[in-house]
């Protein structure tokens, strides 16, 4: 809102306003998004052309599924009041190891196995939550104390030993693509349709929200940069999914991501949860008082983070194709970083599902652009660590100078 | 005899506020001065300008200590002047020592390393000064509040203190602590201290003090030597006596049956062990009706409001609640929501609202089920709901989706009002409804109150305005130390009579088994 602020304040400069006064008023909006694409642009040159090989952006999805998925789950958990999960890591390996277990070992099928493992992924979630939620222990404490725990029983699980290999169907999990059902030669007819229905439907929604807002007499951006903002979203789109398609196709963990941040950004976004989680973040005192059972809601924030940490957890040894006991170390970290640097509060109240997924892609474009120019896994921790504090630097220093 | 401080045309402004306005204070040395008035007249905004709580700047006047002019940009200025304040909520560190209490932010070192045998032979020199008999190394969490009253006296004693403020000594303590505390500040004088008294109970005033200053909204009254000509209800007097014109809409109360009734109500204090909060109280609302509670800051009114709301405050609570004869359960605020109940938090800020959401998610969030269609929040339906508030409360944003944070004090109120009236209840409590709020607001406020009172709504009003509650009530509930201690009806009230209420239950004027005998 301090954006509206200087707004409301500025609006007769915006009409006779430069492009770079625009740009000033917008740029927290679109600092991420330019960072990320910035960012991308630069590794392309830098590594003549390599980083954004049609092979190599499949890969990025592929390498950085895992975190995506934790950082949505991590996302909701921070935004109850800045409360973060350091088990998730553990509770991959934890689960992996189960799979290996469970498939390896017992011949039990592909399918049951999954179920298995997201039934222990609510289990988890329900025995962190009880003790976040209802014993108040803070989560920064019990999610430690599970980070340890996890950690030890899946290394009583494999007994210290890495499980391997599983069966191609399960594997296919994660490096199986969506068939394209139109046959093309070498290009993905589909892929390239869904970029193209992607697209529309983007156009459409912004169309849509534009003309809500102005009816509502709330400010938009100027309308030579809105159109700036369509042909660039929909160029990166359509060129996103043209890579796909000269690769191989959408791959399926591409379009498990894409359900779930659909789904968890309507959650958070337009249903009644969602807003309980915000209003709880925000003050929890006054959602108390306005009858939120705010127990149940961080309950029920913890459960929903261990299943995505199963499902992160079956991605990544769907991938890895092995069930090792030093599985998922630092995922936890990886997903907390790509949370903050995607916007959202330490404080909570204030943050996006799709802020955090943007975090997770900006933070792996580093890893893979610098991985591709031969940069030292030293520097690369170095360089990830002061990316995270300039992004929160830039956050907290702009919202002092706004309220100023 | 000389001035030991003066304080000359005092005037602070908070936002749509003027809390300070021209006052003048001067304190002789050697004296104990006591500054009274009502919740809200000034005087802790008057001390914490004296004490640097609001640094030099931030308001208009001069202090002047000792003869000379003090410029306090902080605590620390003041206290190194010799100027020492004691909080009605001590600010102790319950997990230290008595010793290392009374010397903190001020310890015994040499070279960087403190001396802890110097340490607690001198916090039991100050220990005896002040007449508590207890070791140095007790924690503070392991004694009485009384005691933990004279650990704070002796901190300030052992700062050099020439000036001694105490705000409110004996809210907390009993008989007899309260007794010796009188004592000790008398001793305090004898040796050649200066103090302040801030106190709402007036038989202690006018037992100790030398002059009496009478603050009311914001400006000085008077200043009266004490004699034999000054008695309590002089004094009352001068603290309650303003005009009233117009300051409240008018209003045809049509009152109808019981609607709400609370039976033996007793709620325990949630983190002392064993100390009752709300004693024995009985109250009952009828349709239509705008009932005060009134009392004093500390008098147990908001927390008997929270515990009937949903068990919000409070364990061990006992009593029966009634409904249009009913009883009803409610075990927590949804149920409370559910059976027509609102409550209005006199703490709007921390929690009566998400200060960095908007308006519109605001109003929703005690009623989003009211919102939703086919599971997703109907936003179109959310903004009209919040624009139609807008128009009829008269909430003065750029749009509804402003931020709550942003508005001012009335405007804020008026969308938590928004937002309680928005679950439909039958019965509002409404806690220091106009607390923070300019005159205009206040006013608005009142109109919407009324309204609320005309569609046959039940409302309890919680304020330690008296002229407020005076002002719009139909009926008034008197509450002291966690018990109903009177009941008047509008036209019987006044601010004496309620007052004299409470200074008689203060002096154990009332009946022995808790009821007051003004109750009928």
């Amino acid at each position: 809102m301090e954006t509206v602020k200087v707004r409301m304040s500025n609006k007769t400069t915006y009409i006779t306003g430069s492009v770079k006064t625009v740009l000033k008023n917008n740029i927290r909006q679109y600092a991420m998004l330019i960072a990320l694409f910035t960012a991308m642009f630069v590794f392309q040159i830098a590594t003549e052309g390599v980083f954004l090989k049609p092979m190599n952006v499949t890969n990025l999805i592929l390498q950085n599924s895992y975190v995506l998925i934790l950082a949505i789950g991590m996302t909701l958990c921070i935004l109850t009041g800045g409360n973060i999960d350091l088990s998730v890591g553990s509770v991959c390996a934890f689960i992996g190891g189960l799979l290996g277990t469970l498939i390896i070992n017992m011949k039990v099928g592909v399918w049951p196995a999954i179920l298995i493992a997201l039934l222990a992924g609510v289990v988890i979630g329900m025995w962190q939550g009880f003790w976040i939620a209802y014993v108040r222990i803070p989560a920064f404490i019990v999610t430690l104390s599970g980070m340890l725990i996890f950690r030890g029983l899946t290394n009583t699980l494999l007994e210290g030993l890495t499980l391997a290999p599983f069966p191609k169907s399960f594997g296919m999990l994660s490096s199986g693509y969506i068939p394209d059902f139109f046959n093309g030669k070498n290009i993905n007819i589909t892929a390239l349709l869904v970029g193209i229905i992607a697209s529309a439907i983007y156009v459409f929604l912004e169309i849509q929200k534009r003309s809500e807002r102005k009816k509502y007499g709330m400010y938009t951006i100027p309308l030579p940069l809105f159109i700036a903002q369509l042909v660039f979203v929909v160029a990166a789109i359509n060129v996103f999914f043209f890579y796909l398609a000269i690769y191989k196709g959408i791959p399926i963990i591409l379009a498990i991501i894409a359900v779930l941040l659909i789904g968890y950004s309507i959650l958070t976004m337009k249903t009644v949860p969602g807003r309980y989680i915000y209003a709880m973040g925000g003050n929890e005192k006054a959602a108390k008082l306005s009858g939120i059972n705010t127990n149940k809601v961080l309950f029920l924030t913890y459960v929903n983070m261990s299943v995505l940490a199963a499902i992160a957890g079956i991605v990544f040894t769907a991938r890895s194709d092995a069930a090792s006991p030093v599985a998922g170390v630092n995922f936890e970290l990886d997903a907390i970083a790509a949370c903050f640097v995607g916007g959202a509060s330490a404080y909570g109240g204030v943050g996006t599902v799709i802020g955090a997924v943007i975090g997770a892609l900006f933070m792996g474009v580093l890893n893979n652009g610098m991985f591709i120019l031969g940069v030292g896994s030293d520097w690369q921790m170095t360089i990830k660590g002061l990316v995270l504090l300039t992004a929160v630097a830039f956050d907290v220093v702009s919202k002092n100078r706004a309220k100023a | 005899m000389g001035y030991i401080l003066e304080m000359c045309n005092i005037t602070k402004t908070f936002p749509g506020v003027k809390a300070l306005d021209n006052v003048n204070f001067k304190v002789a040395s050697g004296e104990i001065h006591a500054l009274v008035g009502e919740n809200g007249a000034g005087k802790s905004t008057l001390m914490n300008v004296l004490s640097g709580v609001y640094p030099h700047g931030t308001y208009r006047g001069k202090i002047i200590f000792e003869n000379k002019e003090c410029v306090f940009r902080n605590i620390k200025d003041s206290e190194n002047t010799g100027i020492a304040i004691i909080h009605q909520e001590l600010a102790l560190e319950p997990y230290m020592t008595i010793g290392e209490n009374i010397f903190l932010c001020n310890e015994r070192s040499k070279m960087g390393f403190i001396n802890w045998n110097e340490t607690h032979r001198m916090a039991a020199e100050l220990l005896e000064r002040v007449g508590l008999k207890e070791n140095t190394h007790s924690l503070i969490k392991d004694i009485s509040v009384g005691k933990q009253q004279l650990v704070e006296i002796a901190k300030a004693l052992a700062k050099k203190a020439k000036l001694l403020i105490l705000d409110e000594p004996t809210a907390v303590l009993n008989e007899t602590e309260s007794e010796n505390l009188l004592n000790l500040m008398l001793q305090l004088k004898k040796d050649g201290i200066t103090l302040i008294l801030i106190s709402h109970k007036l038989n202690e005033v006018l037992k100790v003090a030398d002059s009496i200053t009478i603050l009311r909204d914001g400006a000085t009254i008077e200043t009266m030597k004490k004699d034999d000509t000054v008695t309590e209800d002089r004094i009352i007097k001068g603290m309650v006596g303003r005009q009233l014109v117009n300051r409240y809409p008018k209003r045809t109360p049509k009152i109808g049956e019981v609607c709400f009734e609370v039976r033996n109500w007793n709620v325990d204090d949630p983190l002392v062990e064993g100390r009752r909060i709300i004693k024995n109280v009985n109250l009952k609302l009828h349709k239509g009706e705008i009932v005060g509670l009134a009392g004093l800051m500390g008098s147990g009114r908001t927390e008997l409001a929270m515990s009937i709301f949903g068990k919000s405050y409070g364990k061990n609570i006992s009593g029966q609640i009634f409904k249009d004869g009913k009883e009803i359960k409610i075990q927590n605020v949804r149920q409370a929501i559910d059976n027509g109940l609102a409550y209005v938090t006199e703490d709007r800020k921390t929690a009566g609202l998400v200060l960095i959401q908007d308006i519109k998610n605001n109003i929703g969030h005690a009623n989003l089920t009211r919102l939703v269609k086919r599971w997703i929040i109907d936003e179109n339906k959310e903004i009209n709901v919040a624009e139609e508030f807008q128009k009829k409360l008269n909430i003065k944003a750029s749009s509804v989706f402003q931020k709550t944070g942003e508005l001012s004090g009335g405007n804020q109120q008026k969308v938590v009002l928004s937002k309680w009236i928005f679950t439909e209840p039958d019965i509002l409590i409404l806690d220091e409804p106009t607390r923070g709020i300019d005159v205009g607001a206040k006013y608005e406020i009142y109109c919407i109150i009324n309204q609320l009172a005309d569609e046959g709504k039940s409302i309890l009003v919680i304020s330690s305005e008296m002229p407020e509650i005076l002002g719009i009530c139909d009926r008034i509930y008197i509450m002291n130390e966690g018990r109903i201690v009177g009941e008047q009806y509008r036209d019987e009230a006044s601010q004496e009579s309620i007052m004299k209420c409470i200074m008689q239950s203060n002096r154990g004027e009332y009946g022995g088994d808790g009821k007051s005998k003004n109750v009928q």
